[in-house]
C-alpha cells in the first residue's frame, strides 16, 4: 500500500513541481519578470503547494482510507493546476478518471479487504526506504526530463486558451497519433491479461462454490459483489433479497 | 463592476434553482408516487394539497439532534454530506437552458466531461459516509454504492461521447445548437443507455440496491440524523434534477421545440426536464427493486455493449453524411 501510494504520488508530485520549476526558469526571461508574479502564478504555486502536501500525507498517514482520501486531495489539486494552466479538457478528464474512478476503484478494494477506523498498526511496509528511494529516483529523473524540455517555453495565459478541448484533440490526432495508438494497445494488453489472470484463479478454486451458487443466476465472470466476505459467504441471502 | 455582478446575480439564480427545484421533485414524488398507489398523499401543511410538506420535513430535520456514533471516524463521517451535495450544485452552474450566454451558469469548453466527472465524485460522499459510519450496514451500502458506479459510469460516459460523436463538440450548449429532430431516433439507444446509468448513479428505484431497506436498513446514510441526513436526501433530488436536465440536454435537443420561439426555448427545456424527472418517480413506483448480480449484469452484458453499439452507429452515420 504504501509502496503503492510512493508510486503514485512520485507520478503525481513532480508534475506539478517540475511545472513550478519550469514556470520560474522562465520567468528570467525578458517579458516576465520573478518579482511581480501575476495572481495566477500564485494560485498555481498555492495550490501546487497544497497538492504537494496531501501527497506527503497520503504516503505518510497510518490510516488507510484517509491514504485514499488526501489522494483525492492531491489529483483534484493536480487537475486545479491543468485548469490555471488553460488545459480544461486535461482537467476534467483527471476529475473523471483520477477521482472518479481510479479512488474509487481503490476505496472499494480498500473496503472489500481491510479498512479500519483509526490506525493500522501494521500500514507501515518494511520496504520504506526502498520506496522512498524510488520515488525520489522517479520524481528527479521527470522533474529533470520535464525541465530540460521546457526550459524557455511561457504559456500565454492571456490569451486565447491553449489547452481548450480542440486545441488538445488536434495536437493528439495529428502530432501524437503514434503514441496514442501505442498506449491504447498497451491497456488493451493489460485489460485481457487481467481477464486471463481472474480466469485462471476462477479454475483452480471454484468448483465448489460454483455449484452453491448455480442457483442465484448471475454471469460467473462478474467479480464483484460476490467474493467480498460479508456478503459471498451467503449466497441464500442474495437469493432471498427480493 | 458590472461582470461581478452579472456573476454574483448567475450564482444566486443557480443557487436558487439548486434549492427549490429538488423540493419541488420531492413534493411531485409524494403526491404522483400516492396517486398511483390510490392514496392522496400529504393534504394538511400549508393548506392547499399539502404543498408545504418538504418545507416543514426540512424544519424537522433542523430540529433533530446531530448524532456522531461514538465508533465513527468523526471528520469525514461529518464531511460526507458536504462531499456528496456540492457537485452537483456545481454540475447545475453548466447546464444550459436556453440559447446565448445569457441563459447558463458559466460556459465551460468541455461541458460534457465537467458534469460526468463531478458526478462522479459527489459518489465519493457516499463511500466516505459508509465508511465513516462504523456500521456493518452501512459498510455494505458503500461496497454496493462504489461497485454500482464502476459498473454505470462506463456506458453513461460512452453514451456521452456518442452525442458529442454526432455533435462534433463537448461543449453542452453547442451540442444543443447542433442538434437535429433526426437526431432523436438516431441517438435513442444512447439516451436510454445514459439515463438508466444516471438512475443507477444516483440509487433511485429500480437501482436503489446500495440503499435497500428491507436488508442493509438504509446503507451508507444509516447511522446519520438530523440536517447531515437531509443533505444526503437533497443530494438525491438535486441529482435527478441534474441527471434529468443533461439527458434533455444531450439527447432531446433543449430548447428545441415544434414552436420553437427564441424567447420561450428555457420553456422547452423545463418541460423536457420535467417529464424527465415524472418518469424517474414513474419508475420507481412500477418497478421492483434489482438485485446486486442483476444490477451488475444489466450493466457489463446490455449497456456497455448497446453503448458501443450506438457509437459504432454514430460513426458511421457521421461519416455517410459528411
Amino acid at each position: 500500500m504504501i509502496l503503492a501510494a510512493a508510486a503514485s504520488t512520485a507520478l503525481a508530485t513532480p508534475t506539478a513541481d517540475a511545472a513550478h520549476r519550469a514556470l520560474t526558469a522562465t520567468a528570467a526571461g525578458a517579458t516576465h519578470g520573478f518579482l511581480s508574479p501575476t495572481g495566477v502564478e500564485i494560485a498555481f504555486l498555492l495550490v501546487g503547494l497544497v497538492s504537494f502536501g496531501a501527497a506527503l500525507v497520503t504516503v505518510t498517514t497510518r490510516q488507510l482510507v484517509h491514504a485514499a482520501l488526501w489522494l483525492v486531495v492531491t489529483l483534484g489539486g493536480l487537475a486545479v493546476e491543468y485548469l490555471l494552466l488553460t488545459a480544461e479538457f486535461i482537467a476534467w478528464v483527471q476529475v473523471l478518471i483520477y477521482v472518479g474512478s481510479v479512488v474509487v476503484l481503490l476505496l472499494f478494494g480498500l473496503m472489500l479487504t481491510k479498512a479500519p477506523i483509526g490506525r493500522s498498526p501494521d500500514a507501515d511496509s518494511g520496504n520504506r526506504w526502498a520506496a522512498l528511494t524510488v520515488a525520489v529516483a522517479a520524481a528527479a529523473a521527470l522533474v529533470w526530463v520535464v525541465v530540460d524540455a521546457f526550459r524557455t517555453t511561457w504559456i500565454d495565459l492571456g490569451g486565447a486558451a491553449a489547452g481548450s478541448t480542440k486545441v488538445t484533440g488536434e495536437s493528439l490526432f495529428q502530432n501524437w497519433v503514434l503514441p496514442f495508438e501505442a498506449l491504447s494497445v498497451l491497456l488493451l494488453a493489460a485489460l485481457v491479461g487481467a481477464i486471463v489472470l481472474s480466469r485462471k484463479a476462477k479454475a483452480e478454486t471454484s468448483p465448489p462454490p460454483v455449484n452453491s451458487r448455480a442457483g442465484t443466476g448471475g454471469s460467473p465472470s462478474v467479480p464483484d459483489s460476490r467474493n467480498h466476505p460479508i456478503e459471498g459467504k451467503s449466497p441464500a441471502e442474495q437469493e432471498g433479497a427480493r | 463592476m458590472n461582470g461581478v455582478l452579472d456573476v454574483a446575480l448567475r450564482l444566486l439564480v443557480v443557487f436558487v434553482v439548486f434549492l427549490t427545484f429538488p423540493l419541488i421533485v420531492g413534493q411531485t414524488e409524494h403526491k404522483v408516487m400516492a396517486h398511483m398507489q390510490g392514496r392522496l398523499g400529504p393534504m394538511y401543511a400549508g393548506g392547499f394539497h399539502g404543498w408545504a410538506q418538504l418545507i416543514a420535513d426540512g424544519v424537522k430535520f433542523a430540529q433533530k439532534e446531530d448524532v456522531v456514533p461514538a465508533g465513527a471516524d468523526r471528520r469525514i463521517f461529518q464531511l460526507a454530506p458536504a462531499v456528496a451535495l456540492l457537485p452537483y450544485l456545481l454540475v447545475l452552474l453548466a447546464i444550459p437552458i436556453g440559447p446565448g450566454e445569457g441563459a447558463v451558469g458559466q460556459v465551460l469548453d468541455a461541458g460534457v466531461f465537467f458534469a460526468l466527472a463531478v458526478m462522479g465524485v459527489g459518489v465519493l460522499g457516499s463511500l466516505m459516509a459508509g465508511w465513516a459510519s462504523a456500521n456493518k450496514f452501512s459498510l455494505l451500502g458503500g461496497l454496493r454504492t462504489a461497485a454500482q458506479l464502476l459498473a454505470y459510469e462506463l456506458p453513461m460516459l460512452l453514451a456521452a461521447a456518442s452525442v458529442a460523436m454526432a455533435a462534433g463538440t463537448v461543449s453542452l450548449p453547442g451540442i444543443v445548437d447542433a442538434f437535429h429532430w433526426w437526431w432523436l431516433p438516431w441517438q435513442i439507444i444512447g439516451a436510454i443507455v445514459f439515463f438508466v446509468a444516471g438512475l443507477a448513479e444516483l440509487q433511485r428505484p429500480p437501482f436503489d440496491m446500495p440503499v435497500a431497506d428491507s436488508e442493509i436498513i438504509f446503507g451508507a446514510y444509516t447511522e446519520y440524523t438530523g440536517l447531515r441526513f437531509a443533505l444526503f436526501l437533497l443530494a438525491e433530488y438535486a441529482g435527478i434534477i441534474v441527471l434529468c436536465g443533461l439527458t434533455t440536454v444531450l439527447f432531446l435537443g433543449g430548447w428545441h421545440g415544434p414552436w420553437g420561439a427564441e424567447g420561450l426555448g428555457w420553456v422547452w427545456t423545463l418541460l423536457k426536464t420535467a417529464i424527465l424527472a415524472f418518469v424517474v418517480i414513474w419508475l420507481r413506483v412500477t418497478y421492483p427493486r434489482l438485485r446486486e448480480d442483476q444490477l451488475q449484469k444489466l450493466s457489463w452484458t446490455l449497456l456497455v455493449p448497446l453503448s458501443l453499439a450506438q457509437i459504432a452507429l454514430t460513426g458511421v452515420v457521421k461519416v455517410v453524411i459528411q
